[in-house]
């Protein structure tokens, strides 16, 4: 990258630069600060938006997080740490953090194993490749308020489609109370989700898959690599960034979860379905004790910083220089 | 390039009996995911034509007689179309904010050298794990101190502002593969930074607009929380909270749900199929590069 708005550009080497008297000397110190000023005002309505907007909330969250306060005026009622030893001893929240990893843990053993088979599938040359690809993927487009409403009347108990497959089938028996019963609840999100956003998944994969030169597995072929062993130690290896990257996606989609449950189950029934979004929604704006649901923020906010640097610490260092880039609700 | 079963390496495609045997099972397998797929929407919009009561009576099969009037009520109903209005009028003006402050921000870090550069992208990059809901509470507390709740702009200044991130990273990366001495040409001829940022780089970047602006507006388009919390007037509701609402007011009238569910389906999946090509492009972008 080169840029003629660097500001010493002409005093490079190849020019000749007269000794500098106290006047020149001036002259470039006012010609910097001149460019720092160009460079940063360029900055100046991202920076105002981004710091009132997001910045300045996570402070106060983190503020607020150390009283009890029902969010009107200013928190004065200072407790110290006593929100943060409550949010550790209260079942639900821990119930959050266990659903939390479970989501991950499904995410990652089925979801995406799921998400490469079909970008594999669909890597080859096939009649109605388009179509397939595009069919999986358009459920990520929906929101999630539009894929919670559907699946809540799909899966609703007895009336629902899945229960009149099933007893259509002769196994009405296998049928039940989906997102009504504590021991299923878990488990038919973790379907919705697959549903939604194992095609954002399949997207990433094609796209790294695509750029595995083929002579690589071309040069297997040749060698004698069964189909199994070209995709253990060509494309695998060659996929791993790629990988790395929706796995990450993955598990900061898990951590945040909010839309999806609210819409279908608003964390029930009796919590069981409750994510440590949904719980601090209820505290902050039903309960009004919003300075507990600061604390919940500050915990969540404190998992997905520390999960990141430690990813992008012990994972990601050898594909990234610098940044980490996440889409937002990139997907569960 | 494939090997023949004689051993001699041919380009093309196989053999056109080999790869019809050979694909066979592939296909039933991508058949039965797309029907898992697509049955979910197909059930919704047949069932769209029934009547509840038709729907109970036959809840799998064709509408018989078909009912269009769950369709064409909603469509006639003033409350959808306003919704339709404020979800386009939000995700633009989302958009336009977010992808302008966003174009100078990302110009002034590919192309200039300054102190505090990298202090400050860093802030940005972090801004990426930010979970929105962290940040929801303090945020309506603070719309609702600057009298933005049940304001549009309650919505629109919040997610610009939280799509930063994505968006400067994205144009960034694109502004810094357009080359050094268009720059020098462009200031030999007399433009100034902000001459070359208008006449010369965003021309250019017109691609890498689209891409940042099809995820912006699927961004807002979708989002849910945020405008949920600020509008409590129905006035500027949009899609995913109608959508919702409706739900709850008409819990009984499953056919009717059903209609409303598929209608609200249509503007995304319609943009989906206009600008596939740019959303996939930005995900798989704003995914993987630094």
């Amino acid at each position: 990258m080169t840029s003629t708005f660097l500001p010493d550009k002409r005093s490079g080497p190849g020019v000749v630069v007269p000794p500098p008297p106290a006047t020149v000397a001036r002259g470039r110190a006012r010609r910097r600060a001149l460019h720092w000023l160009t460079a940063v005002s360029f900055q100046l309505p991202a920076l105002v938006l981004f710091g009132v907007l997001v910045l300045l909330p996570l402070l106060f969250a983190v503020y607020a997080a150390f009283f009890r306060w029902g969010g009107f005026g200013m928190p004065s009622d200072y407790t110290g740490v006593d929100n943060f030893t409550r949010l550790f001893q209260d079942p639900v929240f821990l119930g959050d953090l266990w659903r939390c990893l479970v989501l991950v843990v499904l995410s990652l053993a089925l979801q995406l194993p799921f998400a490469l088979a079909m970008a594999v599938l669909l890597n080859q040359r096939l009649r109605g490749r388009a179509v397939y690809r595009m069919l999986f993927f358009a459920p990520y487009v929906l929101s999630e308020a539009i894929t919670g409403v559907l699946f809540s009347m799909l899966f609703a108990p007895d009336d629902g489609l899945a229960d009149h497959l099933l007893s259509d089938i002769g196994l009405g028996s296998l049928g039940g109370k989906w997102f009504s019963d504590p021991s299923t609840v878990m488990a038919t999100l973790f379907l919705v989700m697959m549903w939604k956003y194992f095609g954002f998944h399949m997207m990433l994969y094609l796209a790294g898959l695509q750029s595995i030169p083929a002579e690589l597995t071309e040069a297997a072929l040749i060698d004698g690599a069964g189909p199994w062993q070209r995709f253990r130690s060509v494309t695998l290896p060659l996929l791993a960034p790629t990988l790395r990257i929706s796995a990450f996606l993955s598990v900061i989609g898990s951590i945040q979860l909010f839309d999806l449950v609210w819409v279908v189950t608003t964390g029930g029934p009796d919590h069981h379905s409750e994510t440590m979004a949904v719980t601090m929604f209820q505290y902050g704006f039903k309960r009004y004790q919003v300075g507990y649901a600061s604390a919940i923020s500050v915990v969540m906010f404190g998992i997905s910083l520390v999960f990141a640097l430690a990813y992008q610490r012990f994972v990601l260092r050898r594909d990234l220089e610098g940044a980490t880039t996440t889409m937002r609700g990139g997907g569960a | 390039m494939t090997l023949t079963r004689t051993g001699r390496p041919t380009t093309g495609r196989p053999h056109k009996g080999a790869t019809r045997t050979r694909t066979l099972p592939v296909h039933a397998v991508l058949v039965v995911v797309g029907a898992v797929m697509a049955v979910p929407v197909l059930y919704a919009l047949l069932s769209g034509f029934k009547s509840t009561d038709q729907l109970s009576r036959n809840p799998i099969g064709l509408p018989d007689p078909w009912v269009t009037s769950n369709y064409t009520g909603i469509l006639g109903s003033g409350s959808f179309w306003r919704m339709v209005g404020s979800s386009t009028f939000i995700a633009v003006a989302t958009t336009v904010l977010v992808v302008a402050v966003s174009a100078l921000a990302a110009f002034s870090f590919a192309r200039f050298a300054f102190r505090g550069r990298e202090v400050l992208f860093t802030l940005f990059t972090v801004g990426l794990m930010f979970p929105f809901a962290v940040a929801v509470l303090p945020l309506f507390l603070l719309l609702r101190s600057m009298d933005l709740l049940d304001n549009p702009l309650g919505v629109i200044l919040p997610q610009a502002a939280f799509g930063l991130p994505v968006t400067i990273v994205i144009l960034r990366g694109f502004f810094r593969q357009i080359p050094g001495e268009l720059e020098e040409a462009a200031t030999l001829d007399g433009c100034g930074p902000f001459g070359f940022f208008w006449r010369v780089l965003l021309p250019m970047a017109r691609p890498a607009l689209g891409t940042v602006s099809v995820l912006a507006v699927v961004g807002s388009w979708n989002n849910f929380l945020l405008p949920l919390l600020v509008f409590n007037e129905p006035k500027w509701w949009t899609i995913p909270v109608g959508v919702q609402q409706f739900q709850g007011q008409y819990a009984s009238d499953t056919a009717r749900v059903f209609a409303y569910l598929v209608l609200a389906m249509v503007p995304a999946l319609a943009f989906y199929a206009v600008a596939e090509r740019q959303l996939v492009g930005g995900l798989t972008t704003g995914a993987t590069k630094g």
